[in-house]
């Protein structure tokens, strides 16, 4: 799955995705058998006009007496014209009665059937992102897998809802139509019919010049729409640097680009629909002269010449717009292909058939020389092997990249090991189910996400079995309670994305609570370093002992009371654990712990002459 | 209101006058031939009946023949030139739109959401253009059309005529009113396709906060919820749409049933030619589409006029900062002093009773020195530093530069000679180099380069395959924090600025990095002023003067060893910054 994704254009028509496109439809095929017939019975509805037209003239307005012109209906037609006449027009009435009952079924069944599959399929697309590793997404863009769900499936429904539905009336209506003027006259017909090659020709040359336009046309709108959304989120950069002039000159180019690409789709445009208009007024002319002649001589009606004509009218009308219809397909081709595309992305890491069941007990964590890499021979992890006892809090100390945070993936299963295993009371981790296992844990993550809706529900995440008694409780154990108390609609107020209403530190509160919310028995805490200020400070700090007690818990811990507080440290370096114990056996060692120890010591005694240097080992 | 502000569309118009003229004329040519065809076939039939001459079917279908290349003549040139005008006009409004947005203030784009901008210049814009293109075009046509053939009608037959029409009110009405619901329902649709498409955004965002909670499922229902109402919604519009075009279909099938009942027995009663009834039905025909086409411009209408005045408000909105009266244009260049006298300020559109951001803060950096700001979020530090680059006003008076109020400078002298590295690093989806040169553009590699090693890019750099090619966001390399930030500080050090500000600068690189870039800063800007805002006493130490800013109060100044040995605010936060600061790498 990558960005050239984005760039297919495919054929129109693709037998491959068709079928399986055609798989979504299946549950629903007998609304599609009742719509059917429905599309059928409205075409003949639909073509009824002319005929009855050529009925009335023929019989009553220029009657001829020749065998073969009155036909089943005119032969059952009442002699005096004013009742025939009224006859044919209830006749037609009924015709626009039915057809329009008719039409109306017929599209409302076909979209209902849409609408269908593709909730179908937005689900499936949905639910196999759920399903799909971290990995996946590593990889892969958030905004094209939206673009997945919601877009590619829209053109889809636009097809259907557009295309399809037209595309099975219209050829019904063709089929009769033919029927008829074959019936009428097989020269006229063959006649009519002989310009067909023609359009066919005008709508493929048609769709080759507009092609290459539509495709600038959709590269300029999507360089127009970038280009606005970065310069007004950076409009104050680009004011304080004094680039007004040459945005509004490079706009202008991206503007141009998109203006010309229309006008040549405007040309041809401009060309094709009087091109099409000709040809198709080509067989009318043909009709009249041919048939005017024959008229002449008697081999024909009068009505027969105006069901032509009129016929022929509606003969041309579906095939004018085949070009858009094909772009239309041609899109929804490229779309398919790209939904199938991911949704045939095979699930690396799953649950066993078998799994084990997870204590809900706090148990004992064990890192087994571990080996893991993101990629390839990469090695993040290098051989690591600790282990933390029930309830016992580790912190884990190290620089950026030294693998810290992917000690949590694994532990949370995210990814697998390469070599090594990873125990929970002594059981490989592969031996659970993910979904248990990843329960049992609370988690913190540095960047405290939080998702649009009531504070309450950030807090619950959808878990219906947390109660509002337990939410007040965990709320209140991390000090959260008394803000939330102080906002205007409590537990109820509504945040929008990312919550951005609230500060770093109070979201962070809140990920604390939701924590803590379903009483697991680990902890996993990846602690936030973007600075907040002291009072939250204070009571974030109070609010970690209330997390950790009772709890087996590993936290990445960049703050020195929770290191001192922590059972265990972990000294993490270039990916390997290079130290590990308690903060006096760690100095002790002289060594990285050590070092790191002492830049902050450093610093201390920079301002020692007007400082009392501060007492550590105080909390 | 909507009308008036339709007004202000003519000055687009005008542009093009010509051509708009010339291509309604074309227009009246290519209706007038298209009504010629029905008469022909009249001819046609009407000799049919008494005996016809071949030579003179002939020359009819000749006339037939003539009729339609006049007709798709004309009709080519009248879409090219009234089509591609509008997109002219769509294009000129496009671009007046975004030297708009360029010129207005920070207050206003606080006010309106990106993605609401970004539907005004593109939606918006394009309900304008269909209303000035093909709404024009087609309501032209269909009024052209209508005259002349009601004209002819009424020559032919009065009665028949006004029978014929008696459905065509309705189709008019109904065109409008389904239009107007289906456009709203339409709406509700987008919205929650809005909805869908966040709820799938937020999830992925979210994805790891997910499924380390395990709430798949969950996830799962509440997505379902939104699908179903969404689909709900969609089916709720072809209720309406479905039924829309069988009921066009019907009632222009209605009038040529009323041709047929009336026309029919008019022939029979010998009151009309064959020829005239075969022309009513063709000419009904032909009007079908302009009686759809009428109601269907009328909503045209409707929405690119409430579009058109949703655009003015952008177009109507005063720049709030910019220059005016008594700006001094004699004033091309920047010293560096800067002086706060008693400034109190409130961002504009907060409620008077609420607690003014900044108060009563008097103070003067001279030119070539360096001033820090500490103190806990939301105590005014970036409000502070965003009143110098002038995206918000100071009462005038309040904030001097160089001695005089900074709105005497004229507002581009000022940016000018301002380097900014904001809190929040934006970069462009470009070039390193274009990003590093944004302010300059007319910077050589080399100057890149040194801006690039004063802000401790170079290393990074090195790393990068494409070196200053490396492109930067979506579609190139995403980088981290750190580099983004160090980018950002050679971009704003490249412009050699008067005053450089770095608000929360550094907060994303590590100590060491962090104390190299300072070393390397104080020796570019020896002589310049410079304003430090941080939360990390480590970047600010060597300043001139530091202020301790709280509640939009300065409590303390001082260099760091005074303040130090004063042991209030200053000294405690240090004290506690060394407790807590976060240990960094060996």
């Amino acid at each position: 799955m990558s960005a050239q994704d984005e760039e297919i254009v495919g054929k129109a028509y693709d037998g491959r995705l068709m079928r399986r496109l055609l798989g979504y439809v299946r549950p629903y095929r007998a609304a599609v058998v009742l719509a059917t017939l429905a599309a059928v019975l409205h075409s003949a509805a639909a073509v009824a006009g002319p005929f009855l037209n050529q009925v009335l003239i023929d019989r009553y307005l220029a009657p001829t007496h020749r065998p073969g012109a009155a036909g089943f209906l005119a032969a059952r037609l009442p002699q005096n014209p004013y009742r025939g006449i009224t006859l044919i027009a209830a006749l037609y009435i009924l015709a626009l009665v039915l057809g329009f009952a008719l039409d109306f079924t017929q599209t409302y069944i076909m979209q209902w059937v849409g609408q269908h599959s593709m909730f179908d399929l937005r689900r499936d697309l949905f639910q196999h992102l759920q399903r799909l590793e971290i990995a996946f997404f590593d990889r892969n863009p958030v905004g094209r897998m939206v673009t997945r769900v919601t877009n590619d499936v829209q053109v889809l429904n636009d097809m259907i809802a557009s295309a399809l539905v037209a595309f099975f009336d219209d050829s019904f209506v063709l089929v009769f139509i033919v029927a008829i003027l074959f019936h009428y006259d097989w020269r006229l017909a063959l006649l009519t019919l002989s310009v067909l090659p023609l359009i066919a020709f005008a709508a493929f040359y048609f769709r080759r010049a507009v092609r290459d336009s539509y495709r600038r046309m959709r590269a300029a709108l999507a360089h127009i729409n970038a280009f606005l959304q970065e310069h007004v989120s950076g409009i104050s950069v680009v004011q304080v640097f004094n680039r007004e002039a040459q945005a509004q000159e490079e706009f202008r180019s991206i503007n141009r680009a998109h203006r010309n690409a229309w006008i040549d789709a405007v040309v041809a445009h401009a060309i094709y629909y009087p091109v099409v208009d000709i040809l198709s007024n080509l067989a009318v002319a043909g009709i009249l002269w041919w048939g005017g002649t024959s008229v002449l001589q008697g081999r024909l009606t009068a009505g027969v010449v105006v069901a032509f004509i009129l016929y022929a009218q509606r003969f041309f009308r579906p095939i004018q717009d085949l070009s858009e219809k094909y772009n239309l397909m041609q899109s929804a081709m490229a779309s398919s292909e790209r939904i199938f595309k991911l949704l045939d992305t095979p699930v690396a890491l799953a649950s066993p058939a078998h799994p084990a069941a997870v204590s809900d007990r706090p148990g004992r964590i064990e890192f087994d020389r571990v080996w893991f890499a993101y990629k390839g021979e990469d090695w993040v992890l290098q051989d690591v092997s600790f282990s933390i006892e029930p309830g016992a809090t580790a912190a884990v100390v190290g620089h950026t990249g030294a693998g810290k945070t992917t000690l949590i993936s694994l532990l949370l299963r995210f990814y697998d090991v390469q070599r090594g295993a990873i125990r929970l009371d002594g059981r490989d981790l592969r031996a659970f189910d993910l979904q248990q296992l990843r329960r049992r844990f609370g988690v913190v993550l540095q960047d405290p996400y939080l998702f649009s809706g009531p504070i309450a529900h950030n807090i619950r995440l959808g878990e219906s079995s947390i109660s509002d008694e337990a939410i007040l409780h965990a709320s209140r154990s991390v000090n959260l309670h008394e803000f939330i108390e102080e906002l205007p609609q409590g537990y109820d107020t509504v945040l929008r994305e990312r919550g951005n209403e609230l500060s770093t530190g109070q979201k962070q509160l809140v990920n604390f609570a939701r924590a803590l919310a379903p009483q697991p028995p680990y902890l996993i805490l990846d602690e936030a370093t973007s600075s907040v200020d002291t009072e939250t400070e204070l009571r974030i700090r109070a609010a970690l002992n209330h997390l950790v007690k009772n709890r087996t818990s590993i936290i990445i811990a960049h703050r020195l009371s929770t290191i001192q507080r922590a059972d265990q440290i972990l000294v993490m370096h270039k990916g390997r654990l290079r130290e590990q114990g308690t903060h006096q056996q760690l100095l002790r060692l002289r060594g990285i712990y050590w070092r790191l120890y002492q830049l902050q010591y450093k610093d201390q005694e920079l301002a020692s002459d007007s400082v009392p240097a501060p007492s550590l080992s105080s909390p | 209101m909507p009308r008036r502000q339709l007004l202000t569309l003519v000055p687009y118009l005008a542009r093009y006058r010509r051509r708009i003229l010339l291509g309604l004329l074309i227009l009246l040519f290519n209706v007038a031939a298209f009504a010629a065809v029905p008469y022909i076939l009249k001819l046609v039939f009407d000799h049919l009946q008494h005996g016809l001459s071949p030579r003179r079917l002939l020359i009819y279908v000749g006339w037939f023949l003539a009729a339609i290349l006049l007709r798709a003549g004309l009709q080519y040139l009248q879409r090219l030139i009234l089509i591609s005008t509008s997109r002219h006009i769509e294009y000129d409004i496009r671009n007046d739109l975004l030297q708009r947005l360029t010129t207005l203030s920070r207050p206003w784009f606080q006010r309106m959401r990106t993605g609401e901008i970004m539907a005004r210049a593109t939606n918006d814009l394009s309900a304008v253009r269909n209303m000035l293109g093909p709404g024009l075009m087609y309501s032209a046509n269909a009024i052209v059309l209508f005259v002349i053939v009601l004209a002819v009608m009424l020559r032919l037959d009065p009665r028949l005529t006004l029978i014929a029409f008696l459905p065509a009110p309705i189709v008019i009405l109904s065109v409008q009113w389904f239009g107007k619901r289906i456009h709203d329902r339409f709406e509700r649709i987008q919205s929650m396709f809005a909805v869908l498409a966040t709820k799938v955004e937020e999830n992925l965002a979210g994805l790891r906060i997910i499924r380390a909670y395990a709430r798949e499922q969950s996830e799962i229902a509440a997505f379902d919820e939104l699908n179903r109402e969404y689909i709900r919604r969609n089916l709720r519009l072809v209720l309406l749409s479905g039924a829309f075009d069988p009921l066009l279909a019907a009632l222009i099938g209605l009038a040529l049933v009323l041709v047929l009942w009336f026309g029919g027995r008019a022939v029979a009663s010998h009151q009309i030619s064959l020829g005239t009834y075969v022309a009513f039905n063709a000419y009904m025909m032909q009007m079908s589409w302009p009686m759809i086409a009428m109601g269907w411009v009328i909503n045209l209408v409707q929405r690119g006029s409430a579009s058109w005045s949703r655009l003015r408000e952008i177009f109507d909105q005063p720049p709030e900062i910019a220059d005016a009266a008594s700006t001094d244009r004699s004033l091309q260049a920047v010293r560096g002093e800067i002086e706060f006298r008693h400034l109190s300020f409130s961002f504009p559109g907060e409620p008077p009773a609420a607690p003014p951001r900044l108060r009563d803060l008097s103070l003067r950096i001279p030119a070539g020195s360096s001033l820090a700001v500490v103190g806990p979020t939301g105590a005014g530090k970036s409000t502070l530093a965003s009143l110098i680059p002038r995206f918000y006003d100071a009462p005038r008076g309040a904030l001097l530069l160089d001695g005089r109020p900074i709105q005497d400078f004229p507002l581009a002298v000022l940016r000018r000679s301002i380097g900014l590295v904001p809190q929040e690093t934006f970069l462009f989806s470009d070039t390193l180099r274009n990003n590093i040169r944004f302010g300059e553009p007319a910077a050589g590699d080399a100057e890149v380069l040194e801006a690039a090693s004063i802000a401790g890019l170079a290393p990074d750099l090195e790393r990068f395959p494409r070196g200053l090619d490396t492109l930067v966001g979506e579609r190139g390399l995403t980088l981290s924090g750190g580099q983004k930030q160090r980018v950002a500080i050679a971009r704003a050090v490249l412009r050699q600025p008067r005053i450089l500000i770095l608000d929360d600068a550094l907060s994303s690189v590590d100590t060491v990095t962090e104390e190299s870039i300072l070393e390397r800063l104080r020796e570019v800007m020896r002589g310049r002023t410079t304003l430090f805002i941080s939360h990390r006493i480590s970047t600010i130490r060597h300043a001139d003067l530091i202020i301790v800013l709280d509640h939009g109060r300065i409590l303390e100044s001082g260099r760091h060893a005074e303040l130090i040995g004063r042991a209030g605010h200053y000294a405690s936060l240090y004290e506690k910054q060394l407790l807590e600061e976060e240990l960094q790498a060996v």
